[in-house]
């Protein structure tokens, strides 16, 4: 879906404030600090992946999603899931219904990490050096394939093997697609007047359509 | 936590949106109280731009550091024990004279959480996010980034779970300067690419 999240080249935001310091306070509130933990914490019980998780923050009225920060839109998406996946009510049925980490098992997940990278299961469409164009697309779900890269041309650089394919995650299903980083000209992008020279952007094989 | 505001304020709808589902969570038993402080201590504490910048120095001393880190950055980084969410899969693009990198998630945040940390509030927020892949070279002069009309500026947008740094120009004037001189020239944001690593006589 291209909600108010799908935000590459969308005009009118103003500039960029650039905050002076090098490292800024990572949280800026308590409650930011508290959503944080809370969704990573409950991400840990495995009831839902990243894809998921991002789509619960991007099935927002466009207006909300913007006017919202950053964090108020963690907690939008946490609240939708807890909800979705009715984890209150499971847990009450059967407390034992769910791993619940400790900090040390939080720690581990931390270090383990998602990794996404497949074994190749078909042999890729497109190798580097191959001209693409991104397949106009608009449906309801979750997708990576951002509106201003749709209907464009550009050429492969890399192919970085079969990986997770979020628009079928977000749905809970697991498959695996190839994966390629594809770099598009700037003119190509936002016409023959724009200053921006090159953009790279990585792209799942059923976003792509091969130019003949 | 600061103190600076007037307690007579009652709590925000969004303090206490957040407190009552921690509330309900912990009462439930679906989070562990020690685990979120595990969480809060890892990325307030133990990740952060340090670990990009002791990347970006070791490649700048050892050449073949530097090759192996160009063409497995994930393998690579792993070995200095750099691994993790949001850290599963890396890649590193290496500005110089000619050509200039920069980074950005249009569609959220992505960002290399096990080198740099949490990305900063601007990397978030909606004009970063949406002018970064239009017009680049007006998002770097607002950081006072001013390159020369010939330098090639490549944007990455961070649309899968590859995460990308940049290594920056190692700065003139620095020959001779050990990993860790050279480390504390390292900033976050010219890992990011907003902006260059000035020589700043004062670190030495």
């Amino acid at each position: 879906m291209n909600g108010g999240h799908d935000l590459g080249g969308r005009q009118g935001f103003g500039s960029v404030n650039a905050e002076p310091e090098s490292e800024e306070p990572r949280f800026h509130a308590e409650w930011e600090r508290r959503i944080f933990a809370l969704t990573l914490a409950t991400g840990m019980l495995g009831q839902w992946n990243i894809d998921e998780s991002r789509h619960a923050r991007e099935r927002q009225h466009p207006a909300d999603y913007l006017k919202h920060s950053y964090y108020e839109n963690w907690l939008v998406g946490l609240e939708k899931l807890l909800a979705e996946k009715d984890l209150v009510a499971r847990i009450e049925q059967d407390a034992q219904c769910f791993r619940v980490p400790d900090a040390s098992a939080a720690r581990k997940i931390l270090r383990t990490g998602g990794p996404t990278l497949l074994p190749d299961a078909t042999q890729p469409r497109f190798c580097s050096g191959g001209r693409i164009r991104v397949a106009r697309c608009q449906r309801a779900g979750h997708t990576r394939a951002p509106t201003y890269v749709q209907g464009a041309s550009g050429t492969v650089v890399d192919h970085y093997g079969t990986h997770i394919y979020p628009d079928q995650n977000a749905t809970g299903q697991r498959a695996g697609e190839h994966l390629y980083c594809v770099r598009f000209e700037g003119t190509e992008l936002w016409g023959p007047e724009s200053s921006s020279q090159s953009v790279y952007v990585d792209l799942w094989e059923p976003y792509l359509e091969e130019i003949r | 936590m600061s103190h600076d505001h007037d307690h007579t304020v009652p709590p925000s709808d969004l303090e206490l949106r957040v407190k009552a589902l921690e509330s309900l969570l912990l009462e439930k038993g679906l989070v562990k109280q020690d685990a979120l402080d595990a969480i809060i201590e890892t990325y307030e504490h133990k990740v952060g731009p340090k670990n990009g910048a002791h990347v970006v120095a070791k490649a700048w001393s050892d050449l073949s550091f530097k090759q192996a880190l160009l063409e497995d950055a994930t393998a690579t980084v792993a070995e200095l024990g750099y691994v993790g969410r949001q850290g599963e899969h890396l890649t590193v693009v290496e500005n110089t004279s000619d050509i200039h990198n920069l980074v950005v998630c249009t569609l959220c945040s992505c960002y290399p959480w096990t080198l740099l940390g949490l990305p900063p509030v601007w990397y978030k927020s909606a004009p970063y996010r949406a002018r970064a892949v239009s017009e680049p070279r007006a998002v770097l002069s607002e950081f006072g980034t001013v390159l020369p009309e010939h330098t090639d500026i490549r944007v990455w947008d961070s649309t899968s779970e590859m995460r990308y740094l940049v290594l920056p120009e190692r700065p003139y004037g620095t020959e001779g300067w050990s990993e860790a001189q050279l480390q504390a020239l390292v900033t976050r944001n010219s890992m990011i690419g907003v902006e260059l690593i000035r020589h700043r006589e004062e670190v030495k």
